[in-house]
This record gives structure tokens, sequence and C-alpha cells, in this order.
């Protein structure tokens, strides 16, 4: 690490044990930045689908995803702009459930989450299995609003929040990595918030 | 609607260099303009931007993004404007440490997606300091002696909040006030409106957005009622985040 700035202290020294390196507690904010127009999305056309390396492909509708078994994450979420919000709840149902009904194939290894928008960003299978993502409609017990991800979004909260892809419609199964839109555009791969993964090559 | 990345795909680590404060300058009461040389230059788009770095005795760090303001040109110097903050850990320091001589560690220039191309006609729209990276491209445009690709529509509150206010008016720009207007502007204070965007849109070009959420969403519909294809638009919005 290079040297000290001079004159900088810091202001925050008593960390918070759940905020990562780098980051730090935006409380009652919930910044918004996502790069496209916030799109509206009626319920009635809202789809997910799972969809590659499965053996069966499946799509829901907006009743069918919530007529599934609901499943609850409550916890923290960090942004790679270096925002963290502490001790949310997220309503939706596990990615585990969705993955059970296509049932990925033995050669998969990672996916590529889509989105109503044309946005995609890529992450390993497991990191979307056993217990770790979902896909959520409420937001602290609130329906996600448009600018959130609303009607719904995939949530991997122990991943920087750029792999919670907004107006999420689906999964695809592949046996390789492969970028999605902010990977491309400079941004690492997996985005281990721990590990400050937050550009490629960290 | 489509999202199209870009960006070409990055494989190459960002690496942290230590910049040399050559100048500030103040752009309004509670913006200043940092012009940093880099001991390892790389040339930007304009629309990118650097991640700064500041870190304390005890290895306590704390890192904000900044917008390029300057176009590239070649001097291996770039500009950050950073607006002050209330409570603003980074923006504080800045504006109240920082001073010609000192060092700062950044890395960059980063995004893609939010950046101009320098060949294809856009139309910008900024609210406050969302203009910092409308700047860099009516900058580029200026310099490549092709003001006619970018129009540019900035709004502020009241034309003390107007930054680069000696540099910004020209034929291609449009400075709209929305609480106080000066006695010349030709339109009273008042939000972005339609009418304001409407005889800037050519057909065809980029239209890229920059300033708060709300800002952003309000600026998004008046461009799409204004004949802007929704996925034409490409928004950068400022988080609260000091």
């Amino acid at each position: 690490m290079a040297g000290t700035t001079r004159g900088f202290v810091g202001r925050r020294r008593e960390r918070d044990p759940r905020l990562p390196p780098g980051q730090y507690d935006a409380r009652d904010e919930w910044p918004v930045l996502h790069v496209e127009a916030t799109p509206d999305i009626p319920t009635e056309r809202w789809t997910f689908t799972v969809e590659g390396l499965v053996e069966n492909t499946v799509t829901w509708t907006w009743d069918e995803i919530r007529a599934l078994p609901r499943s609850r994450y409550a916890g923290d979420i960090h942004c790679v702009t270096t925002w963290s919000k502490l001790g949310m709840t997220f309503d939706g149902v596990s990615v585990d459930t969705l993955l059970a009904a296509a049932r990925p194939s033995a050669a998969a290894t990672h996916v590529m989450a889509l989105s109503h928008t044309g946005y995609t960003t890529n992450l390993p299978l497991a990191d979307v299995t056993g217990g770790k993502a979902w896909v959520v409609w409420d937001a602290d017990g609130q329906p996600l609003t448009p600018i959130h991800g609303g009607p719904a979004r995939l949530l991997v909260p122990h991943l920087y929040f750029w792999k919670s892809a907004k107006w999420v419609s689906g999964l695809r199964l592949m046996d390789h990595d492969e970028q999605g839109f902010w990977e491309r555009n400079g941004y690492h791969d997996r985005g281990d918030p721990w590990d400050e993964q937050r550009y490629q090559g960290d | 609607m489509t999202l199209t990345p870009g960006g070409t795909t990055h494989r190459r680590t960002l690496r942290w260099q230590t910049a040399r404060v050559v100048a500030v300058r103040d752009e309004t009461p509670h913006a200043r303009t940092f012009r940093l040389a880099l001991p390892e230059p790389r040339p930007h788009l304009p629309g990118q931007y650097y991640v700064l770095r500041l870190t304390a005795e005890d290895g306590y760090t704390a890192s904000r993004d900044y917008s390029v303001a300057s176009a590239p040109d070649g001097t291996g110097e770039i500009e950050l404007t950073v607006e002050r903050l209330d409570d603003g850990e980074v923006s504080e320091f800045l504006h109240e440490v920082v001073e010609p001589g000192d060092e700062l560690e950044v890395r960059g220039p980063i995004g893609g997606f939010f950046a101009w191309d320098g060949r294809s006609p856009a139309l910008l729209v900024g609210g406050g300091s969302g203009v910092v990276p409308l700047m860099a491209m009516l900058r580029h445009a200026r310099r490549l002696g092709r003001p006619d690709l970018v129009r540019l529509v900035v709004s502020v509150r009241s034309p003390e909040g107007l930054y680069y206010a000696d540099e910004l008016p020209g034929p291609e720009t449009v400075v709209v006030h929305t609480r106080q207007a000066p006695p010349d502007a030709g339109r009273t204070a008042g939000r972005l409106a339609v009418a304001d965007v409407a005889p800037l849109v050519r057909g065809g070009e980029t239209a890229f957005v920059c300033g708060s959420t709300g800002f952003a969403d309000a600026a998004t519909a008046v461009l799409v009622e204004a004949g802007v294809p929704v996925e034409n638009i490409r928004v950068e919005r400022f988080g609260p985040s000091g």
C-alpha cells in the first residue's frame, strides 16, 4: 500500500464489524445507481425463466413465483460504490427452489443473471446455491419500488450489489464463465466485499 | 429495451497510482476542482471516472468515485470536480485540507457505458453537480473542433450554482434555472421541461443524463416525451456518498 494522505484521520473510528473494508453505513439512505432509464414493468408482464444447461427450462409468471415457498433474507447489503445498508430484510423465493424445478445439468458451473432491461451479471453457480441467493419482491416489508428493481430483483447479498440484478428476468446456466455488463466494463468477476473485489485484478 | 455495453472486455488490472495536486480552484461556493498530475497517465473517455482513496496513519481508508471534468488532452493530468457534501468524510477533507503539492491516491479511468466516443451526436442533460462528466464531453467536443456534435442542458437552482460558469456557456449549451433565474435568462425559473429539451433533439443521438436520482428520473421522462427512445438514454445517478 502506498503512503498515507497528509492530514487525513477519518471520521468513523468505531467501525461496525458488519461493515466490510472500505464501506460506510448508509443508514437511512438507499442510493440508486443503475445506468438505464428506470423501467415500469407491470407484474402482468413480469416473468422469470431458468434456462441454459438445465433439464427443464422453466418460466414462472408473477402469480406462479409468488405461490412458491417463501424465503427471507435478514442481513446486510454492500454496494461497490462504498455504501452498505445493515439489518435489512428481503422476502421472496430462494434460488435453490427455482433451480430445483429446472434441474441444472452436471456440467453447469456458472450462471448469467438476466434482466428485463437487458442488464446482465455473471456468477459462479456456487454463489447462487446453498441458501445464498433469492429472487425478492419485498424489502423491509414493503414492495420493491421500480428504482430498486421492482417488481422483483435478484438478491445475492454476500457479493457486491451489482450482482443482485434489478428487474431480474431469469438465470441462464452455463458450463463456463462469461462477463456481464459491469464485468465487461472493468468490474470484478466475483465481487466479494470482504476481499474488496471491486475491479478487475483486485 | 436493450442495454448494450459501451466498453471493451476488461481483463487488465486497475492499479492505484499516487497523483500530485497541481492546482485547486473553486467552481462554486460548494464545488472545487482539483487538477492532478498522474505518474502513469491513461487516456480516458469523457464521462469516465476515477476512484480517489484517502489513507490515515493507522491504515483506515475512505474512497469515493469522482467523474473526470477535463477532456482527454494528452497532458497526463486530469481534473476532478468535487461537491462538498454535508458530513461528507471525503469531500470535506478534500475541500478543507488538500492543496497544491499534496499527493492523492487514485485509480482509473473506470466506466465504459456512461462514456462518449467523441464521434456520434450526443445530447447531454445534467442537474447541478451532474454536469461534471458532461463538461468533459463538452470540452472534448470543443477541443476536437466539433462542438456541433453535442448539445448540453444543465439545470441549476440559481446562477451561483452553475459550475464552469466562465467556460460552459455557448451556442451548444442551455442553462435552466429551477429556483432563481437571472433577468436575461429568457426563461422563468422552473423545473426542466419538454420545451427546454425538445428543440435540441435531432434524432439518432445518445442522451447522457447525470444528476441525483430524482433529477435523473425526471430528466429521463422529459427526454422520452421529447422523442428520445428510452434505449438511447444512458444515466448516471449520484448517490449520497460523501
